[in-house]
This record gives C-alpha cells, structure tokens and sequence, in this order.
C-alpha cells in the first residue's frame, strides 16, 4: 500500500518537476525571441547595422549615420511594439477568460473601436493632441464598454448576446471613422489610416510614456485580479463558490482591460487582431491548468513586434503592423469558428 | 365545420384588406419621400423652381441644384429598394433574422473587388466595376455561408455574423493593403468606402438598370419558394421544392442586387436588416407580401435618411452611409434583445 502511494507520490512530482521545466524552457524561448526581434529591429532599416555599431550608438556614442537611426527611429519603434503588444495581449486575454469565449476579445467585441473612434474625432473634428486624446480615447473606450455590457444586460449576461451587441456598436463606430477619415484633408490619409488598422510608424520615446503608466496601473490592477480570473476560467458559478465576489471582480477586470487597451489603442490605433490573437496562442503554449494571462502579454509584444518587422523590411510596400497582423489573424479567426463550431463551443 | 371555414375565409380577407392599406402606405410614403428628396437640402429654394427643375429647365441656379436632386433621388430610391429587397432575401435563404449584405460582409467583399479592380486592372468604367462588385459579393456571400454553416447546428445567426465581421475585417486589411501605396486612387477609393448618393447621376444610373432588374426579378420569382424554405428544408422538399435551387436562385438575384447597389453608391449598411423587420411587423412574414414591400419600404428609407443626411449637418452634407449605420444598429441591437440566447 505504501509503496503504491510512494511511486504515486514520486509520479505527481516527477510530472511537476517537468511541467516547470516546460514552463521555464517556454519563458526562455518567448525571452530569446523577443530579444532576437527587438535585435533586428534596430539592425535593419534602409541600411543594416552591425550589432558592434548599435550597441555603442545605444550606449551614447555619436556614430554618423548610425545613432540618428538607432537611437531616434529604431529604438523608439521597438519600445512602442512592445508596450502596444504587451497592452492589448494583457487586455484581450482578460477578456477571452472572464467572458469564457476566444472570439470575445475587445477588438472583435467594438471596445478598441471605440477608443479609435474617439481619437480620429478628437484629432480631426476637434484638432487635439498628445495627452488630451489618449484621456478621451480610455474615456470613451470604457464608454462604449458599458455601453454594450448594459445593452446586453437581460437577466445576467450572455456572451451570445453580448458578441452580436458588440459587433452592431463596431458596426456603428466603423461609419463614423470612415467618415472623419473621408472628411480630413488628403495629405492626413497616411496618419489616418493608423486609426484603421494600427501602426508604429512615426513613434518617438515620448509616446511611450503613457503606456508605461497605463501598463504599471491597469496592469498592476489585473495582476491583483489574477486569481479570481483563475477561479472565473472555471464558470462564474464555480468562481463565485470558490469565494469571487462576481460583481467586482468583473467590474475591476473590465477597467484594468479596457484601460489598457484604450491608451495602446489612442497611441498605436487598434493594432488589428493582437487582442485576440494573443489569449489562444499563449494558451496553446502554457498548456492547460496554467494562467495565460503574462504570456499573452509575451506573445502580443513578439506579434506587434514580428508584424512591424514583416510589415517594414520583407514586403514589395512598407505596410503598417496592423496589416500584417489583420492578415494573419482573419485565417486564425476562420479556424477558430470552424473548430468552435466542430466542438460546439458556442 | 363550414363556421371555421368562414371565419377563416374573414380572417384572410381582413388580412388581404390590412395588406392592401398598409401597401397604399406605403406608396404615399415613397412618393412623399420623393419630392421631399427634390425639395429639401442645402439650398432652400421655392416650388415653382422646384416644379421647373423637376421638369428639366436648368436656367436659374435654384433650378439647377434641382435638377441635381432627381438623378440622386433615383439612385436612393434604386439603391434602397435594392438593398430591402436582397435583405428580405437573405433573411429567408439562411433562415436568420440578423441576415443583412452589410453585416454578413457581402458589401464589404463587393467593395474589395471594385478597389481591387481600380489598382491592379486600371478599371474606370461602371459596368466594369459592377461586375466586380458582383463577382465579389457572390465570393464573399459563398464563403460567409460555407464557414458560418460548418459543425452542429447549421447557420445560426450567431456564427454567421461572426463569420461575417471576420471577412470584414480580414476583405478591410486587404483594401487598405492594396490602397496604400498608390496615393492616386486612395482619396476617391475613401470617399467611395463610406457609402452615398451625393454625385449621382443618370449616367451612373443607367449601366445599373439591367443588373437590378434581372437581380429584382429572380429575387421576386423565389417569393414561393422562400415560404417554403421556411418551414424548414425537410418540409420544404416534401412539398415539392428544389431546396438547394431554390436557395441558389434567390441568393443568386440578392447578390445581383448588392453587387449592383455597391457598385453605385458604396458599402452600405443595415439597410437590408432593418426594412424586412419593419415589414414583417405591417404584413406578416409571407414573402409573396414581403419582398416587394421591402423594395418599397427600402426605397423610402434610404431617400429619407438621404434626406436626413442633407438637413443634419446644413451648411455641409452627411453621407447616407454614416446615417443609416446610426438608424440601423439600435434595429439590430433591438432584435438580439428581443431573442432567447438559444436562438442566437
């Protein structure tokens, strides 16, 4: 008897012991691609750059030629990927788990295009800048949030219900955008159509300021959300047996996430797909029982950051990231319907 | 026995008496909504150059903007009607109530293969673009169902509009992709995109004609069939119908018809959702009644919010697109409110 439990014992921890040596092999890897990427990024440009050269422009040293365009165009550019894919992957994942369903996430479900919408109408109606448009675009992404949550309200919330409001709202908000963008003067069509599907052409270290704050704040409020996300994965009325109080746990959820997204959205535009791409690979790499969320983040700052690079460097064009990553991601949503719909998910 | 036989014989023709009323309505609504059309926009001007401009005299500048406003009024009315009537359709080929060409994509696939023929073939002609159009809408209409119809279940609303907001997405990654690098084409392929009537004209007008009559006739010949389609696929071929011909044929003119409105006047939304509901409310669900009232109906709508569209923002001009997008979405949300979750 005891010896059965003795080989049992040694079974689980075995089983344990690879399961983190998994998980370890799995953060080196998502480490050593994201450094690799961020690598290229300030290598290649109009010109490639030795690694010997970048590392000394960014240490300081004035290298004609060099420096400008690691330090001023690169640099910039890959922070900026990596705090937008961080956001939206953090935010889109909060969402797949607290609405139970891959295909819920902000960017399907109208609340990216909400803040866009905000954004395109405070810079061309209104002509702001700079701060005052990220405050409206989280003001009006929040907005529209609780907008669908209470028009989807009938006895609780279904996600059925939910999705369909979602996508009349973006349906909506879509109008309005195409309309500002028709309506501002012709020579703003490139930067406008950044509120179409996204991109960090243009970026400088400024802007990355109110992602870092939005990241540290929102993202600090998930974290401390992370649990009762955990119990939620496992239906509300589990969740709420287990000890979540449903209401606020959703309530605090829903801001940190669409906080989150919001800013990444009034900074980058709606980086198409990344929210929602993010959740189901990061849950395909860290396997079943273990949280997804900080890996989602992971994956959508390599999305972000693999897009812009496709996008700039390996078309016949030089696309914005948000092309890249809609093009890859309209397949993904395709073969997430037909295997839902094989499973019966919803 | 002969009792029942009776009342249901009233029944039927108090039916036929509301039908016929509702349908006088709905032709003093259209016509209304005409010769407000002409009447009414950034210009105000008074009736006898209003009756003038009409007739075609263009000497005064007041008789010139209306003579603008009739070539347009037409395009609403064409468009609209279009639009009512391939929604009605829609709606019965797939059994869904949320079945709209803009919410299922098709528009949206239409527009992708106008923009595709304007960079890569050096399209510049209507009937060129229609055909595009066309080709696309039936590409987009096919691939929507195939994938919204796939596993347990058939095509539930749910899966569709899903189905269709990916296509969306996925047909607008492509046409921005595709506009971007030519600056020539991207400012009028924009204006184009958000959908409106504003530079119609009886040249632009007159290549649409045939595809709309021939896509008005094959949707209006299905009206049978589409009852039938309703009680179901077994029912429908036990009492006689060629299920899968009888979708096709039908779904067939709605993508003449969205392909040819498309082409015309730009992607426009929610008008093929919100006028099959409204009429199912005044005539019942008998397609026979339904589709031609939502030609009519559709007809009204999209010259009113025209209409609309010019008043709201006096001195400037709203695009229809942007104003049926607002009138058409609290619809749509109304309906999914109005349903059970299994259902959806």
């Amino acid at each position: 008897m005891s010896a059965a439990l003795d080989t049992l014992a040694r079974d689980i921890a075995r089983q344990r012991r690879r399961r983190s040596a998994r998980r370890l092999r799995l953060g080196l890897l998502m480490g050593a691609l994201l450094l690799g990427t961020v690598a290229l990024t300030l290598s290649v440009g109009h010109t490639i750059t030795p690694p010997g050269q970048v590392l000394r422009a960014l240490a300081g040293d004035d290298l004609p030629g060099v420096s400008f365009a690691v330090r001023e165009l690169r640099l910039p550019r890959a922070v900026l990927s990596i705090l937008a894919g961080l956001s939206f992957g953090l935010g889109g994942v909060a969402f797949q788990i607290m609405l139970r369903n891959p295909l819920a996430s902000p960017d399907i479900i109208g609340i990216s295009i909400g803040s866009s919408a905000a954004a395109v109408l405070a810079i061309t109606a209104f002509g702001l800048t700079g701060m005052a448009v990220s405050l409206l675009a989280v003001l009006s992404g929040l907005g529209v949030a609780a907008a669908i949550y209470l028009l989807s309200f009938r006895n609780g919330v279904a996600g059925a219900r939910l999705i369909l409001v979602g996508i009349a709202i973006a349906a909506m908000l879509q109008s309005v955008i195409a309309y500002a963008l028709a309506r501002a003067p012709s020579w703003t069509l490139q930067d406008a159509l950044r509120w179409l599907t996204g991109s960090v052409n243009g970026a400088t270290l400024p802007q990355a300021l109110p992602l870092l704050v939005s990241l540290t704040v929102f993202g600090a409020l998930l974290l401390a959300c992370r649990r009762d996300l955990e119990a939620m994965r496992l239906g509300d009325d589990t969740a709420a047996a287990l000890g979540v109080s449903l209401t606020r746990a959703r309530a605090t959820i829903m801001l940190g996430a669409v906080g989150m997204i919001a800013v990444a959205t009034a900074v980058t535009g709606p980086i198409a797909f990344t929210a929602f791409l993010s959740g189901p690979i990061a849950m395909r790499l860290a396997g079943p029982g273990r949280s997804p969320v900080l890996m989602a983040g992971l994956v959508g700052a390599a999305l972000v950051l693999i897009g812009d690079f496709i996008g700039q460097q390996m078309l016949p064009a030089r696309y914005p990231v948000g092309i890249v990553t809609g093009a890859l991601g309209a397949p993904f949503l395709v073969y997430l319907i037909v295997r839902a719909n094989r499973t019966g998910a919803f | 026995m002969s009792d029942i036989a009776l009342s249901a014989a009233m029944t039927l023709a108090r039916s036929r008496h509301r039908r016929l009323l509702w349908l006088g309505v709905a032709v003093l609504v259209l016509a209304g909504a005409g010769v407000l059309s002409v009447s009414l926009g950034t210009r105000d001007v008074d009736w006898r150059d209003i009756v003038a401009g009409a007739t075609g005299t263009t000497d005064t500048l007041a008789r010139a903007v209306v003579a603008v406003r009739v070539p347009r009024t037409v395009m609403a009315a064409l468009a609209g009607a279009a639009l009512g009537l391939a929604g009605a359709v829609m709606q019965g080929v797939t059994r869904n109530p949320l079945a709209d060409p803009g919410i299922l994509g098709v528009n949206a696939g239409a527009a992708m293969a106008v923009v595709i023929g304007m960079a890569w073939f050096g399209m510049a002609t209507l009937t060129g673009y229609i055909w595009a159009a066309i080709a696309g809408a039936a590409l987009t209409a096919a691939f929507v169902y195939a994938i919204g119809s796939v596993g347990r279940g058939g095509a539930t609303p749910l899966k569709l509009a899903l189905a269709g907001t990916a296509t969306m997405v996925a047909t607008s990654s492509f046409t921005t992709a595709i506009i971007l690098p030519r600056n020539d084409i991207a400012g009028g392929v924009q204006a184009w995109q958000v959908g409106g009537v504003g530079g119609a004209s009886f040249d632009v007008i007159a290549p649409c004609l045939p595809f709309l009559a021939v896509g008005a006739a094959l949707s209006l010949m299905s009206a049978r069939s589409l009852n039938l389609l309703a009680l179901g696929d077994d029912a429908a071929a036990a009492l006689g119908a060629r299920v899968a011909w009888a979708r096709a044929g039908a779904a067939l003119g709605a993508v003449l018809l969205c392909g040819a409105a498309t082409a015309a006047c730009g992607p426009l939304i929610f008008v093929g959702l919100v006028v099959p509901h409204l009429c199912r409310l005044l005539v019942g669900a008998d397609y026979r009644w339904l589709l031609p009232f939502s030609a009519l109906l559709g007809a009204a709508l999209l010259i009113g919010t025209d209409v609309l569209a010019r008043l709201l923002a006096r001195p400037s001009e709203l695009d229809v697109g942007i104003v049926t997008a607002f009138v058409g979405a609290p619809v749509f949300i109304w309906i999914v409110r109005q349903r059970r979750v299994r259902e959806l």
